[in-house]
């Protein structure tokens, strides 16, 4: 099975179609540790891409790269740049292909989480949103290698994220604004992590409804 | 929330609509609606001077644009970092073909953007070079210098900054005069009553009725500790117990004091507190060569003061003495005594 890459606005818009309905529960979570501007943020950001992108057609590289764009010089913060160097490295892999295998994915998955790395360097257990994308990425690689199929890796995707989203409760903020409280930001959720497994279960929701 | 707004998301673009038209002798709107400019920015062979950051610190970022002061200012939402295309356009607005001193205070996505921001320049033979101001005594412990926040010591770091600029320095002598200013200065803050972001609606931390908390962030950060309402004089001398160790200061300095109101405290009680600040340092043996009281470096409409020192050499006294005009500090040139 594969994804037909021409289906891209729609995928990138179920994206923005998520953050915008959890805008709301993005800024109480932002809300216990953080200033309480997450969801507003992320919400405004996705919905000038999703204004930019209206009923155009765009293949995947493209919606991902006009997403990355919109992300780096409209929202700024400390979302703007991670995520959209988290698009901007999925395009890049994307750029060309008209359609993905499992193991594209696997390849645009990796190139996301390793510019995050290199970009902000969290490592799991930080507390960020790389608790929920690097689980997910080991997770759809592991299961790619053990033979899944494309529908079923991206499954266990979005099992090791909505884990990975979870496990952060019990942690220490060690980067980024939460780190200053310390002791104090143990027991609740990172706004990141949230966010980011938003976002994966929607990219994996959008491909699986194309593939073919 | 009782506030004086018209749509709580675009409170940023509302007031820098009105920022420019009030100060348009001294600054000037761009092409990026998120970066202003000095009208004094662009002097041939002149270092530009660039900072940004979040929005809701008034006078800060925008407010030290202006003569022998800050080029070009990178805007952001409130309490959150501009984008690096903001920065990187500021850059371009203030580069004169001898390079940008980039002076900002330490936060995650600050350090995110402007580090994209730099790679940007780059591509187009823009030099940039950076200074992180971390002057929060209180952020982090004294090992740690790199996980310390920037607050009010930035204003020091701009103003030695542009002063060095304006001399004529190259860029490697404008950074060094920043980071300079910035090693000798130590900042402490204590709050009293909370901040709400206008979007937001309500506050993201509480204060306590009858209690302080000593060491608070520019954004509502936990401090040191929380503590029972103390006298002004008393958080004047809590204050000077933690700067005054920590970098040190000691008998026979001299010093800069900047004393700063955080949004809702009246100017009168700044006063209250900087007369037994100056009190105290007298009796340590460490004199005051100039200081400045007033709403410097706010958050929003939090209730609280920050207490900056920075510890002065003849070369930061003569920067500090040149004459500056801008919107949040304007200055008379004088000899150094």
């Amino acid at each position: 099975m594969t994804f037909p890459c021409d289906k891209g606005a729609q995928v990138a818009l179920k994206i923005a179609h998520t953050i915008q309905a959890n805008k709301d529960y993005l800024s109480e979570v932002d809300g216990l540790i953080g200033d309480g501007d997450h969801g507003i943020n992320m919400n405004k950001g996705f919905t000038m891409f999703a204004d930019k992108v209206g009923d155009t057609q765009m293949n995947l590289s493209e919606a991902f790269k006009t997403l990355s764009r919109t992300l780096m010089s409209d929202i700024g913060g400390s979302m703007g740049p991670l995520y959209g160097t988290f698009f901007i490295q999925m395009s890049r892999k994307a750029k060309g292909k008209e359609e993905l295998s499992k193991e594209d994915f696997a390849v645009m998955l990796n190139a996301a989480r390793d510019g995050i790395t290199e970009l902000g360097g969290a490592k799991v257990g930080d507390k960020t949103l790389m608790d929920a994308l690097s689980p997910a990425a080991d997770a759809y690689q592991a299961a790619i290698d053990g033979g899944a199929t494309f529908p079923e890796a991206l499954h266990k995707m979005k099992a090791a994220a909505e884990a990975g989203r979870d496990s952060t409760k019990d942690l220490v903020a060690k980067l980024g604004r939460a780190s200053r409280l310390g002791e104090r930001s143990r027991g609740v959720l990172d706004a990141g992590a949230t966010s980011c497994c938003l976002i994966l279960c929607a990219l994996a929701d959008g491909i699986e409804e194309y593939l073919a | 929330m009782q506030r004086i707004i018209n749509n709580p998301d675009y409170v940023v673009e509302d007031m820098l609509k009105g920022f420019v038209k009030n100060h348009k002798d001294i600054v000037e709107a761009t092409d990026n609606p998120r970066v202003l400019k000095s009208k004094h920015a662009n002097k041939p062979g002149k270092v530009g001077i660039v900072t940004g950051g979040g929005s809701g610190h008034k006078p800060a970022f925008i407010g030290y644009l202006g003569k022998n002061l800050v080029d070009a200012v990178a805007v952001g939402e409130i309490f959150s970092s501009p984008s690096a295309q903001a920065f990187y356009d500021a850059f371009v607005a203030a580069d004169n073909g001898a390079g940008v001193a980039c002076l900002y205070g330490n936060y995650a996505g600050d350090n995110m953007n402007v580090k994209m921001a730099i790679e940007m320049a780059e591509d187009d033979d823009i030099v940039v070079k950076k200074v992180v101001a971390n002057d929060d005594a209180a952020s982090a412990p004294k090992d740690t210098p790199e996980k310390r926040r920037g607050v009010a010591g930035e204003i020091l770091m701009w103003k030695i900054g542009g002063a060095k600029a304006a001399t004529g320095a190259s860029l490697d002598e404008v950074i060094a005069a920043a980071q300079k200013a910035i090693d000798n200065t130590r900042s402490i803050g204590i709050g009293v009553a909370p901040c709400t972001i206008p979007a937001v609606g309500h506050p993201n931390f509480t204060i306590e009725p009858g209690t302080m908390e000593l060491g608070i962030g520019h954004h509502g950060e936990p401090g040191i500790r929380v503590q029972k309402l103390a006298t002004a004089d008393e958080m004047a001398e809590i204050m000077l117990d933690v700067v005054l160790p920590d970098l040190p200061f000691e008998k026979g300095d001299e010093v800069c004091v900047l004393l700063s109101g955080l949004g809702a405290t009246p100017v009168m009680e700044q006063y209250i507190v900087y007369n037994k600040v100056e009190e105290l340092l007298a009796e340590k043996g460490i004199s005051v060569y100039r200081s400045y009281v007033g709403n410097y470096f706010t958050s929003l409409e939090m209730m609280g003061v920050t207490l900056t020192v920075m510890k002065l050499d003849e070369e930061l006294k003569q920067l500090l003495d040149m004459e500056c005009e801008s919107m949040g500090l304007t200055q008379f040139g004088r000899d150094a005594k």
